[in-house]
């Protein structure tokens, strides 16, 4: 199978054509490592788990950005392979992008517990009751992985450098559809703002490659009616203190966890 | 060189190095400013950590059975009584706490109807004490760990710096080394403190269910140093790695009723554990499957050219696996496209985990050979060996160690800075200088040799595959070390061919490679002396267990290139050993 793999050495930038051996279930990490291993020592790019938990290995496979150790050539139907850097990212060497960005904007959301008494977070005499029902509202958010294969499919955060992007809108999503945060407050100000929730123009491709379903354009959603939400009441009963107002109960269709074959309905293709 | 002053590093962020990060940052507040370096070869929330699938044990329901006690026999006993018993009393009591406490800051533990925590069964267990989100529970304990981490303000990410040695003068920790991937930058890091928490080495062997990142660093920084290592021959296979490569399906399985079938479509374990059946301990049950294979009940894969046997999980029903297991019926079709709600999958085992490790005191103090510990330095998690786990760890009781000795190591590196108020060490220039040249001089600028990395990599993890594994023989183990000694040799003539300064993979593994070398020959040399079967070291012309002889931890030391063994005893305070029956 041919392979080319789109190079960049600092200063320079180059396809090089790679030739190896796969079988349908040879997954696109395998050759990767093969080609370190046996063609080409200086190929640069970044793996770890091998089985999609650590998300170090997202790159763009024949177009579409993925993690290459959870995309087999078979499903690929192809036999030419074409690897690239993860797009709207800073290349530093070959596949290696610059993450700096990234991880700042997941932690611009406060993606932590909140409690309004913070010593609840200290001691643990006994667990916050959750149910099975309300684990559902949250758990499926929580999948996320940080590999930010959702960005370098996503058409707002090519154009605008300040959207916070689909990664930490879902996060702060997962938080705040956690029963036991309390937090929603804290966080409004990042979310809602011109390059916040309302920059999402809603083209749903965060969820179409993202290699978990966490489904990121569906918290964005969620996000935008909680803020509507939040705002009307505010209008409304300024009396009332805010956070009472934050309604908890799971949304009335509450996502199951995702199923296996996740295949995006609506949006692009 | 640049100079990087801190209060604490730690080196590692997996379950262990993040808790411990945290345990400091909270127990400041800001009274000191106590600044924390997290030091990590790779991204923070990339550890191995992550792929901690089945459990985590702790005692949540006395009034339903369980007890402090039952735990500790449970780990004792799995153990094969080399555990330090006084290390694992309090660690049971400890893991109740972490368990609510990450729950606190987020972990979505699978609940009861009426909102409290579930737990499941497990090898080994006899209580269902196995604290579990869904089959993903390494993983959303790191995420919990990691968010709740960037809470804190008075600490610095070192993403991609790869630590390449621990230095220590006169019994006084005095700080790491390490390269700057993204620049290749010579970094020395001063602190008053130095925590490693790097994990195991399961990247030894071909078949794994570790991480590539898994090259047992820390132990090999520590061995450099002049460090023991503790039990190192003790290595873990898990029963049920995923032909061809090893990955791991949990052993949750079959605490959730999985059945083990060889290739008549018989249950063997009944031969192997009859009381227990599938849930006996990963030791014992690795041996059955590779017993099964060894005498032709085993199934051929085509594909692989390995033997294996089946993990039939088509019973539990499509709802049970989705609810419980749906990240094994991902893995199944991603990897092989199985699906376990209609199919068997076929697994052997899998090298999981490092029962040896830095030699530690029951604070998690790095310990010298003389057995006082080292001024300013701790390890914890696996990395580290206390002893609590002793000849064989049970399933469920790695991440807890994890999180439990974080907090303990957390709190005594915060102790030992409030109340001794160390100063920074003076700077140790020879050490480093000699580092920046072995690096930098005698393996990046190396111009003659023609070694490669790669190829050394894959002859020792052949080596290590073929004769150092679930059963072992005085000759094979022979035939291992020789060839180590071999691939040691040659290692001195490598050459690189990345001469690169930003992210040079192939000096990093260059360098990862010589640790793995030498934590080979401890483990192979270890074996070889070991002539008793116990827990994971299973010899097949020594099969009985040993205790006149062999109740004792092993001490590997370096000198002079080659490791040197003695032996120091267990600490035994609760039970005697007897027979192990399942």
């Amino acid at each position: 199978m041919k392979v080319r793999i789109r190079r960049f050495d600092g200063q320079k930038e180059w396809w090089q054509d790679y030739e190896v051996e796969a079988k349908p279930f040879t997954t696109i990490l395998d050759i990767l490592n093969y080609i370190r291993e046996n063609l080409d020592h200086t190929l640069a790019y970044r793996h770890s788990c091998q089985m999609g938990s650590c998300g170090s290995c997202g790159v763009v496979i024949n177009g579409k950005p993925a993690l290459a150790c959870q995309t087999r050539v078979g499903e690929l139907k192809t036999d030419t392979l074409r690897i690239e850097p993860l797009y709207n990212y800073r290349v530093i060497r070959d596949l290696v992008v610059d993450l700096t960005d990234f991880v700042n904007k997941h932690r611009s959301v406060k993606p932590w517990m909140i409690r309004k008494n913070p010593q609840e977070l200290e001691e643990a005499p006994s667990e916050f009751k959750v149910t099975p029902q309300q684990n559902l509202t949250f758990i499926q958010f929580d999948y996320c992985i940080m590999c930010g294969v959702c960005l370098a499919a996503c058409p707002t955060v090519a154009i605008d450098p300040l959207f916070i992007g689909p990664q930490a809108l879902a996060q702060a999503y997962r938080y705040i559809a956690d029963p036991r945060d309390e937090g929603f407050e804290e966080r409004i100000d990042v979310l809602d703002d011109s390059h916040g929730v309302w920059r999402c123009h809603f083209a749903g491709a965060c969820s179409y490659v993202c290699p978990k379903g966490v489904d990121p354009a569906k918290a964005i959603q969620y996000l935008k009616k909680e803020i509507l939400k939040f705002r009307l009441l505010r209008k409304r009963k300024k009396a009332v203190p805010p956070a009472e107002i934050v309604q908890k109960e799971p949304p009335p269709n509450a996502p199951k966890p995702p199923p296996f074959d996740f295949k995006f309905e609506g949006g692009v293709e | 060189m640049e100079t990087l002053d801190y209060d604490v590093a730690i080196v590692g962020t997996g379950l262990a190095g993040l808790r411990t990060a945290i345990e400091i940052l909270r127990k400041d507040k800001g009274r000191l400013g106590v600044k924390v370096a997290v030091i990590s070869k790779i991204y923070l929330m990339r550890s191995h950590s992550v792929s901690a699938e089945g459990g985590t044990s702790a005692v949540l329901y006395p009034e339903e059975g369980d007890s402090f006690e039952l735990m500790a026999w449970d780990t004792i006993k799995g153990s094969d009584f080399l555990a330090d018993q006084d290390a694992v009393w309090r660690f049971v009591h400890l893991a109740t706490q972490e368990i609510r406490l990450i729950e606190r800051w987020g972990v979505p533990w699978n609940r009861r109807e009426d909102g409290r925590i579930e737990q499941r069964w497990f090898g080994g267990l006899s209580f269902p004490r196995a604290t579990y989100a869904q089959d993903k529970t390494g993983f959303f304990e790191m995420r919990a760990l990691y968010d709740t981490l960037l809470k804190y303000d008075n600490w610095d990410r070192f993403d991609e710096n790869f630590v390449t040695s621990v230095v220590i003068e006169n019994g006084q920790f005095k700080g790491f080394t390490a390269i700057d991937l993204r620049t290749g930058n010579f970094r020395y890091f001063r602190a008053k403190a130095g925590v490693i928490a790097t994990g195991g080495a399961g990247q030894l062997y071909r078949i794994t269910s570790m991480a590539a990142s898994s090259t047992g660093d820390g132990y090999g920084i520590a061995y450099n140093a002049g460090l023991p290592l503790k039990d190192m021959e003790f290595v873990q296979f898990h029963p049920t790695g995923l032909v061809p490569r090893g990955l791991l399906i949990t052993e949750a399985a079959r605490g959730e009723g999985a059945y083990l079938i060889n290739k008549d479509g018989e249950r063997f374990m009944k031969r192997y554990a009859p009381s227990k059946m599938e849930l006996a301990p990963r030791d014992i049950v690795s041996r059955a499957i590779m017993k099964e294979i060894m005498e032709g009940r085993g199934i051929y894969d085509e594909h692989s050219g390995l033997y294996h046997v089946w993990l039939d999980m088509r019973h539990l029903g499509k709802e049970r696996i989705e609810e419980k297991l749906p990240f094994i019926r991902e893995i199944g079709l991603k990897y092989l496209g199985i699906d376990i709600v209609d199919q068997p999958l076929p697994i052997r085992p899998t090298v999981h985990y490092n029962m040896g490790g830095i030699h530690t005191d029951i604070d998690g103090k790095v310990l010298m050979a003389n057995g006082t510990p080292v001024r300013g330095l701790w390890a914890a998690g696996e990395a580290a060996c206390v002893s609590i786990h002793g000849a064989n760890r049970l399933g469920s009781n790695g991440t807890n160690d994890c999180l439990v000795y974080g907090y303990i190591v957390g709190n005594d590196v915060y102790n030992y800075i409030e109340r001794e108020r160390p100063q920074y060490p003076d700077q140790p220039r020879t050490a480093l200088s000699a580092e920046e040249d072995r690096i930098f001089g005698r393996i990046l600028g190396r111009e003659s040799g023609g070694e490669d990395v790669y190829q050394l990599r894959n002859e020792l993890k052949d080596t290590m595959e073929r004769y150092v594994h679930v059963y072992r023989t005085g000759s094979e183990l022979e035939k291992a070390v020789v060839k180590i000694k071999e691939l040691k040799e040659r290692y001195k003539n490598i050459r690189l061919t990345d001469r690169s300064r930003t992210f040079n993979y192939n000096l990093q593994h260059a360098l990862e490679l010589g640790f793995m070398l030498d934590i080979a020959h401890v483990i192979a040399q270890g074996a070889l002396l070991r002539t008793e079967s116990r827990g994971a070291h299973a010899r097949l012309d020594y099969p009985n267990r040993d205790d006149e002889h062999w109740l004792k931890h092993t001490i590997a030391l370096r000198s002079d290139g080659e490791p040197s063994f003695s032996y120091i005893p267990v600490r035994i305070t609760m039970w005697k050993p007897v027979a192990r029956v399942y």
